[in-house]
């Protein structure tokens, strides 16, 4: 019969082959999904020459220092300097300020400038483009865009009208923060690279100059050197000198101007340069009379700090009322409820021989206003934001333009304009990559970076600071140095640590090896967030799904 | 002897310490079991656990970790409950080692009859595993259990302590924490939850049997828990781990917290970590960045009713539990240099 032969077909009790729990797709639960990404560290964003500081503390980190120092040569040719003269505002953003202190990340790019010029790294100019351009002013601006052009295979000629390259690095900062040496290597590297330095070269007509040469583009950084004075009633013969001038002579070496009682006006940082230099020239007495309250003043904290600690004595909330003889009369200041201080008509007076003004600096524009197109407002010169004048091939960075006025603003210029001249040569217009968003502390997990703190560097004695140019603050060695590397979180990018791949409950994360990172498996994946709470640099984020 | 052993990472790197899975600073053997590529997954993906299942997450590190220290060689029997049942839905399996269910109470009698058998037939590279959640373990599997310490049977038992019965919807179990909520110790009255000096700990029981090792871990501590299982391993006789496991279920979290509430667990002193050997505490994992139980419990909604000003009373018990804790391991005092 029919029916017996359908019961017969099946056996008494079936059972089945195992099967793998891989048939179960649980990926179809999720409602949000992580995504790897990468963030912006807050150094990164925060340094105006645009380095990567994360990546290239990341190859220090395994001491590969080569790899580190070349990262660093992306952005700024001159690391041993920069390691020295920048004013870090990378470390004023890091992250670890809220676990324990920044990361000195200036004391080890110095250490990596050190390392390249102590085994000679160099860097290779690209393939020739046959395109040719000058630059006016051998200072960080225009030394950064000829490295850049350089490396992209462009011919660049430096006109520079002092005697020696560097600008205001050399002939503005004090050997004691920037021993000449380094510089002068750091510079040479880029000769290397072909780049030709005019010395004692001024240029007046720079169209006619660009036309003569059959130069394709012009890059202007000729900074800001000539000294803001500010007239004061003065009677009688004590010399009055200009910060600009005096920094420059002791670079020279022409003989001291600070001689005797040396009162300095100003409160910024070529102030207590200037300060500083006439407490080893051996001043009697180095006054600085500051108008803005000691909270206010421009001056970086640890420069006034080492003036200090140096002898010269820091006079706030005083202006200049006039001068009588060697008797300067100061009228006491208040904080204003602006930014400028008001005088309160009670007055001091004070003995001075030599008076110096260090009130700022402009720029020399008469010769630029000939250039047509080239627009100068309120004494700065205009620039768009592929930083090109308005005269088509003229492009200008550095204190000229409207900046911070600082040698790493200056080299972030430089390289910004190099790219947008490559791009102007090559007939294109240069488009910045799009920034990633910045990850701030919140974004970290902190329990997985041990307690470190931070490296301080030695400090040469005050003694041995007073009677010499000798250099203050001192090295790290490899060891500090790479500490103090590793003390970097990595914040938003991925360092490998595996934490993603160890903690999904789901085993959902590929391991690709070393130096691939990561892959999700959405096959699997549940979207549970345990992979972007438990990372520790923010390199993970929940994306909803679209359902 | 709170000496720290020869295997336990001592290496101190500074970007990511020795508190991450992996560390491209280290040496590969210092690295974890979990960061290497070729990890067995005894535990694989495709399971049915809830998303951020603690217990999927400790069984994984646990079995990757013994697989390791045995070459391989393993079977584990477990006992019914959440890790049974979302990983075996007839005829899947997520496991890729042999493995058995036997009922809810036998799991340790059934890895002693496997390791009999083992021994019976001289293979003695063949290790056993014994586990399961608190429920089968604190009291369904008790006698079981006991019976296996007391024998001294080649075993491993691991506990997966999530604190309560989460497979048949969270009822209170005999390591359900005070004035916690479950089905069956509901939020009211007076002191609501479940009730204080009530409940056992098994790892104390465990070392009242003088067996030759017993261990708590915790699944945000990958590199203590490796270092345990692993050492477990290299002991014959009955030994046991219970291993905290929080479960975004049951506890009323947010599924991808659950690697910091274990973290915030230990680190308030809610759960000590130690290690005991015949008997005698031998070690403890000391708290890192003390927090008070309060950053634990507000992570839970099973216990929300505890950080109303009303029960400020259970608040205190609680802060208690972990005071005696932190007191009676000496898990805040500095280790020996």
């Amino acid at each position: 019969m029919p029916s017996e032969t359908v019961v017969q077909q099946k056996p008494f009790a079936i059972t089945l082959d195992v099967g793998s729990s891989l048939l179960n797709k649980t990926g179809t639960w999720r409602t949000q999904r992580p995504v790897y990404l990468d963030r912006l560290p807050p150094c990164n964003a925060g340094c105006p020459a645009g380095e990567n500081i994360q990546a290239w503390l990341g190859f220090a980190e395994e001491g590969d220092y080569e790899g580190a120092w070349r990262q660093i040569m992306d952005d700024n040719p001159l690391p041993a300097t920069m390691g020295r003269v920048c004013y870090h505002p990378c470390e004023g953003a890091c992250n670890r300020v809220k676990l324990d202190d920044a990361v000195g990340i200036n004391s080890v790019e110095r250490f990596l400038g050190d390392q390249a010029l102590k085994y000679d790294w160099k860097m290779a100019a690209g393939s020739s483009t046959g395109k040719k351009v000058m630059i006016l002013g051998a200072g960080p601006a225009g030394l950064s865009a000829a490295y850049h052009l350089a490396r992209k295979g462009h011919a660049v000629t430096i006109y520079e009208s002092s005697p020696q390259a560097g600008g205001m690095i050399r002939y503005g900062i004090p050997k004691y923060r920037m021993p000449r040496e380094k510089l002068r290597a750091e510079i040479a590297r880029i000769e290397e690279m072909g780049v030709t330095i005019e010395l004692n070269t001024r240029i007046d007509d720079v169209m006619q100059a660009k036309e003569q040469g059959g130069f394709d583009a012009v890059f202007l950084g000729i900074g800001a050197q000539l000294p803001k004075r500010i007239d004061i009633d003065q009677e009688g013969d004590t010399p009055m000198f200009d910060a600009v001038e005096v920094l420059r002579d002791t670079e020279v070496e022409n003989l001291t101007k600070l001689r005797g009682r040396v009162l300095v006006y100003g409160g910024g940082n070529t102030a207590m340069d200037v300060a500083r230099t006439s407490v080893r020239l051996g001043a009697l007495q180095t006054t600085v009379i500051v108008v803005e309250s000691r909270e206010d003043m421009p001056a970086h904290e640890f420069e006034v700090h080492e003036a200090i600690e140096e002898g010269a004595d820091i006079v706030n909330l005083r202006s200049i009322r006039e001068i009588r003889g060697n008797s300067v009369t100061l009228e006491f200041m208040v904080p204003g409820e602006g930014r400028w201080p008001q005088p309160t008509g009670q007055f001091e007076t004070v003995e001075a021989d030599v008076i110096v003004q260090a009130l700022g600096q402009n720029i020399e524009t008469d010769f630029l206003e000939r250039i047509d197109g080239l627009e100068v407002r309120d004494g700065i010169v205009q620039v768009d934001r592929g930083m090109m004048t308005g005269c088509e091939g003229v492009f200008a960075g550095g204190d000229m333009v409207p900046s911070q006025r600082t040698v790493t603003t200056a080299i972030g210029h430089g390289k910004k304009a190099a790219r947008n001249i490559d791009a102007f040569l090559r007939g294109e217009r240069y488009l910045p990559a799009e920034k990633h968003e910045i990850v701030d502390f919140d974004k970290l997990n902190t329990w997985y970076y041990t307690d470190a703190p931070r490296t301080v560097r030695p400090m040469l004695d005050v003694v041995r600071r007073q009677s010499g140019f000798a250099e203050v603050v001192g090295d790290l060695d490899e060891n500090n140095a790479q500490y103090e590397a590793r003390r970097c979180m990595s914040c938003g990018n991925c360092f490998e640590c595996d934490n993603c791949y160890g903690v999904c409950p789901d085993n959902a994360v590929t391991k690709l090896g070393p130096g691939k990172r990561f892959e999700f498996k959405y096959d699997y994946c549940k979207g549970c967030a345990v992979c972007a709470t438990e990372c520790p640099c923010g390199a993970i984020k929940m994306v909803a799904e679209a359902i | 002897m709170t000496q720290i052993p020869e295997s336990k990472q001592k290496v101190k790197f500074y970007q990511t310490g020795t508190f991450t899975v992996g560390n491209r600073l280290l040496d590969a053997e210092q690295r974890t079991v979990q960061a290497t590529m070729d990890r067995s997954n005894s535990l694989d993906s495709g399971h049915r656990a809830c998303q951020g299942c603690g217990e999927a997450l400790g069984a994984r590190f646990a079995i990757d970790a013994a697989m390791r220290a045995t070459n391989n060689q393993l079977i584990a029997a477990n006992a019914t409950g959440c890790l049974e049942v979302f990983t075996t839905p007839y005829p899947e399996t997520a496991w890729s080692i042999p493995w058995i269910h036997s009922l809810f109470g036998n799991a340790a009698a059934v890895a002693s009859g496997i390791a009999a058998a083992m021994k019976a037939t001289g293979r003695d590279d063949v290790r056993v595993i014994a586990q399961g959640g608190d429920g089968g373990t604190t009291d369904i599997g008790f006698g079981c259990l006991s019976g296996m310490f007391d024998r001294n049977d080649d075993v491993l038992y691991i506990c997966y302590d999530n604190e309560a019965y989460m497979n048949t919807g969270v009822q209170r179990s005999s390591a359900t924490p005070g004035a916690a909520r479950t089905a069956t110790t509901m939020p009211v009255g007076e002191d609501p939850g479940n009730a204080f000096n009530t409940g056992k700990s098994v790892p104390l029981i465990a070392m009242a049997h003088m067996i030759p090792y017993v261990a708590t871990a915790s699944v945000h501590d990958l590199q203590d828990l490796e270092y345990k299982v692993t050492k477990a391993m290299q002991v014959r006789g009955a030994r046991y781990i219970e291993i905290f496991v929080p479960c975004p279920l049951g506890w009323g979290s947010v599924p991808g917290d659950t690697v910091k509430i274990a973290r915030l667990a230990v680190e308030s002193g809610m759960y000590p970590l130690f290690e005991a050997e015949d008997g005698e505490v031998t070690g403890v994992t000391k708290i890192r960045r003390q927090v008070p139980v309060g950053d634990y419990l507000k992570t839970q909604r099973r216990f929300a009713h505890v950080l109303k000003p009303d029960n400020a009373h259970q608040l205190a018990q609680l802060q208690a539990v972990a005071d005696r804790n932190i007191k009676r391991f000496s898990l805040t005092t500095p280790e020996e240099a």
